[in-house]
């Protein structure tokens, strides 16, 4: 083992992480959003429009993730979309992730009482009302532990985003390999750094998780 | 005296699929009064209770509430939401499974229909949902959420819930069925009170002592069929039908030591 070439490439390295929590925040957050958008859809929108969304969560889940990012990032302009590498990657993130979380959505929603939307319905709440007081929040807290999981997930798929030269982490250890031959040390440092992030959501979840369901647990 | 409707049922049906749940019942429920449904689970209790509010969507005859259709414009028409929204605000309604949101504390889950529905300030309502649970006897529990509270007490919630929006008209799906024996009584005395104060109440119920005394009439449910409808003690004393007669042996049979 040879540590002493981190010294000189531990910034580019850092930045490489840096970025790497970029495209998964930014990723995550649009890819839930994206996904909540269909999960509602997919409950209220007319038959028509939820077939159109069904072939989409069919088609992004049924493919891989690389085929969508070189389509994204290389059949792009063939149509006008001209995107810088980051960027692609970003939406590329979103799109990705978006089925998956409007089926933790989806089951999020079924997980929440009929009867207790029917409570809402009953006292003449609108529709409106009905998703943004009871089933937004009452489905959102059983979707945490999924959406919570699955983003731990997308953090490993960053690493793809390095084929269409986003300069992420796996970017960033690939280069100093290739320099320095130092292939055990730079995967090492990549091991451990993902490592720290995962650790890091999944103590973050299970805090939330415990702090938003304080009041729904029946206290025996 | 409380503002209390009326309900007309005319020939109403309602089928899941294949299977009939209501076949043409008839049902006057004439204002200010208690009407008890009895009759055993299966036979479209609470499934007529909850095509009043048109929770259940039936789908021929009419029900009226004070002479007014809901559900429908006309046959085959579906009314819009807001109209029926219009028409759900003066009917309360009461759940086997007290449905409270568990988000919500005690006085939350009361204020929020007086917020979103009635469009009142959050003091008026914080003011009316307080006086709501104090008349369930639930002062002390405002700030509690259900998960907290017993389900006698959850019950009593629901029911300041429906009655703090100030509705002409009750309906009880099954209330105490989901309690435990010693919790019965408090949610039945709180109905009690409010039909002494004129509420015109719907009752789905297998309490058959608040039947014989509270209840102005009752009627037995058979496979769908409101087979009978009467004075308590008429139905519950000296009932004519064969199956009525049936279903209170076996009530007695299973209630008696």
């Amino acid at each position: 083992m040879e540590w002493s070439v981190l010294q000189q490439y531990g910034p580019s390295l850092l930045k490489g992480f840096g970025n790497t929590i970029l495209c998964w925040a930014l990723g995550t957050v649009f890819g839930m959003a994206l996904g909540l958008v269909i999960a509602l859809i997919q409950r209220y929108a007319p038959r028509w429009v939820r077939w159109i969304v069904q072939a989409y969560i069919e088609v992004i889940r049924g493919t891989p993730f690389l085929v969508q990012l070189f389509v994204l990032y290389y059949g792009g302009p063939l149509v006008g979309l001209r995107l810088d590498a980051l960027p692609a990657g970003l939406l590329g993130l979103t799109i990705y992730g978006s089925p998956y979380f409007a089926e933790i959505f989806r089951s999020g929603f079924r997980a929440v009482p009929h009867g207790q939307i029917e409570a809402a319905r009953g006292i003449g709440m609108s529709e409106a009302d009905v998703v943004r007081r009871i089933l937004l929040p009452l489905g959102l807290v059983s979707s945490l532990p999924a959406l919570v999981n699955f983003s731990i997930i997308l953090t490993k798929e960053t690493v793809i985003l390095s084929i269409i030269t986003v300069p992420e982490l796996l970017y960033q250890v690939q280069r100093m390999s290739a320099e320095t031959f130092r292939y055990v040390e730079a995967n090492l440092v990549l091991a451990l750094f993902f490592w720290g992030l995962v650790e890091t959501i999944s103590r973050v979840g299970l805090r939330l998780e415990a702090r938003i369901t304080k009041h729904l647990i029946e206290r025996t | 005296m409380l503002a209390a409707s009326s309900v007309e049922m005319r020939k109403v049906n309602k089928y899941y699929g294949k299977f009939q749940a209501l076949k043409d019942v008839d049902l006057s429920i004439p204002p200010g009064k208690v009407t008890c449904l009895i009759g055993p689970s299966g036979s479209g209790k609470s499934t007529l209770l909850r095509c009043i509010n048109f929770l259940e969507e039936y789908d021929s005859g009419e029900v009226r509430i004070d002479g007014q259709l809901i559900g429908y414009d006309a046959p085959n028409k579906k009314m819009s939401g807001r109209k029926l929204r219009e028409m759900r605000r003066s009917i309360g309604i009461v759940f086997q499974q007290f449905n409270l949101w568990p988000h919500m504390t005690a006085k939350e889950n009361v204020a929020e229909g007086l917020i979103r529905v009635r469009r009142m300030s959050k003091a008026d309502a914080d003011r009316r949902a307080s006086e709501a649970l104090a008349k369930v006897g639930l002062a002390d529990k405002f700030a509690s959420h259900p998960s907290r509270l017993s389900g006698g007490q959850q019950q009593r919630v629901a029911i300041a819930r429906a009655i703090a929006m100030e509705p002409k008209l009750m309906l009880f799906d099954e209330p105490t069925s989901a309690l435990d024996p010693e919790l019965v009584g408090e949610v039945l005395s709180v109905m009690r009170t409010l039909a002494d104060e004129g509420m015109t109440m719907v009752v789905v119920t297998h309490e058959m002592g608040f039947a014989a005394h509270v209840a102005d009439q009752v009627g037995f449910m058979e496979k769908g069929e409101l087979i009978d409808i009467g004075s308590p003690d008429r139905i519950l004393h000296r009932p004519q039908d064969a199956r009525i007669q049936s279903f209170l042996r076996t009530y007695h049979e299973r209630n008696s030591f």
